[in-house]
């Protein structure tokens, strides 16, 4: 646990675009040849700070969706209508551009690749879960990983292909899933997925982690055992 | 200065009083904690005050509400980028309550603890003064559990996350001890207008 932090230590670097894609609509995902670059661990973020010509500055921080032994950093940014930060990086990033980062950050959400962990993500809140899902695959430890995950539609959903093919539980709000009614995740949904051990890992909005947090002591867990990290429009990443 | 970033022009406006890389969130308040939601009865809240000091003291909530109010009109900032600007909360001085405990000679240190068991480490001068509270009241309405009621500490001219929410302990040190999240990569002292986020800045 002390590598990462070393690397936030040495402070700002340079990161050269090498792709930009648009796999869902306002989001944008970004992979980034991060120069004299140290490895994450699966959960970690970076932060992307934009400067101005006048020198004002911009950062915000965006959760790592790749794992670590990917030669390339991938996030994935929701664009946000009044997000600064989100709306740059969105509509105007290019391949080739260079953009300031600095990471790895945060030593709390994160998985240590050899606990069993039941993951709950919310919207983009699932990015750090892809994260520890490639980890797991490049390990040949998925099992120890159980995945539930929500977003209004399949849609909206950040890599609902990659997710649903690793067996992730898929909870739609607004539209039916399958046989599945639109809704909220339950404690129903979650009773398969839980198993002796785990560490909760809750991800997504303030109302979303709010209610899943909730929801796995409801069915359980040691408050202690249940990392939660939220964001929003308003919160963290914008 | 950093070199400019291509094609960005930055859409805020240059409030003065944002602390450099901060932003106006405006009338909302977010929500940011690292572990689930405790429900806390005031009746069963109390807060204690030891380590360090002449005589170790609880106050319980019925208790710690006849000490005299304090207040603090003003900003607060978060490490996450967002500031909120003329924030109102009310309870009690910090200083109330070490000058009733007695903080001994070689006290240099503060451990806040929550109810949860989450902790964050502050020097003593960053909570005397009139620099700390323990606040019960957000714009004179209770604090509510995601924002750390029934009582959370309350140190605004630090980053956020030093305001231990849902607080239960005050423990002076003669040596500092890195809390929650300076163990997990963010800055000891916290302070916006040097940008003290993470650890090295």
């Amino acid at each position: 646990m002390i590598e990462p932090f070393r690397a936030a230590n040495r402070g700002w670097r340079t990161a050269t675009v090498s792709g930009v894609r648009r796999p869902i609509a306002r989001a944008v995902q970004l992979r980034l040849d991060v120069h004299d670059r140290v490895d994450h661990l699966p959960g970690q973020h970076y932060v992307v700070r934009l400067t101005a010509p006048d020198g004002y500055t911009a950062q915000r921080s965006y959760s790592v969706a790749s794992a670590p032994g990917d030669p390339l950093v991938e996030l994935f940014v929701e664009r946000l209508d009044d997000g600064e930060v989100s709306t740059h990086l969105a509509d105007v990033v290019e391949p080739g551009d260079e953009l300031e980062v600095r990471g790895p950050i945060g030593g709390w959400f994160v998985w240590d690749q050899v606990s069993p962990a039941l993951l709950l993500g919310g919207g983009s809140g699932v990015v750090p879960f892809v994260a520890m899902l490639r980890t797991a695959r490049a390990l040949g430890r998925t099992d120890l990983l159980r995945i539930a995950v929500s977003a209004r539609t399949r849609a909206e959903l950040p890599y609902a292909d990659e997710l649903e093919a690793a067996g992730a539980l898929v909870v739609l709000t607004r539209e039916a899933n399958g046989i599945r009614p639109p809704g909220r995740l339950t404690a129903m949904d979650l009773v398969p997925l839980i198993e002796p051990g785990q560490t909760g890992y809750v991800c997504g909005s303030g109302p979303f982690a709010e209610a899943a947090g909730q929801l796995l002591v409801e069915l359980g867990l040691d408050p202690a055992d249940v990392r939660v990290e939220r964001f929003g429009p308003s919160g963290g990443p914008a | 200065m950093p070199t400019p970033t291509r094609g960005f022009l930055g859409r805020r406006a240059r409030d003065p009083r944002l602390p450099p890389g901060q932003y106006d969130v405006g009338s909302d308040w977010p929500v940011l904690t690292a572990e689930p939601t405790p429900r806390i009865a005031p009746e069963t809240w109390s807060v204690t005050v030891d380590g360090r000091v002449e005589r170790p003291t609880t106050w319980t909530w019925d208790e710690a509400h006849q000490l005299p109010r304090s207040e603090y009109r003003g900003d607060i900032h978060c490490v996450t980028t967002w500031s909120k600007f003329g924030t109102w909360f009310a309870g009690i001085s910090v200083d109330t309550l070490l000058d009733a405990a007695g903080p001994t000679a070689e006290a240099q240190f503060v451990m806040a603890t929550s109810k949860t068991g989450y902790t964050t480490n502050l020097p003593l001068a960053d909570v005397t003064g009139g620099k700390a509270w323990l606040v019960w009241e957000f714009d004179g309405k209770p604090l509510t559990p995601e924002h750390g009621g029934p009582v959370r500490l309350l140190v605004p001219h630090l980053y956020f996350w030093k305001s231990a929410k849902w607080i239960s302990k005050l423990t002076l040190l003669t040596r500092d001890q890195p809390g929650f999240w300076e163990q997990n990569g963010y800055h000891d002292r916290g302070d916006p207008w040097r940008q003290q986020r993470y650890q090295g800045d």
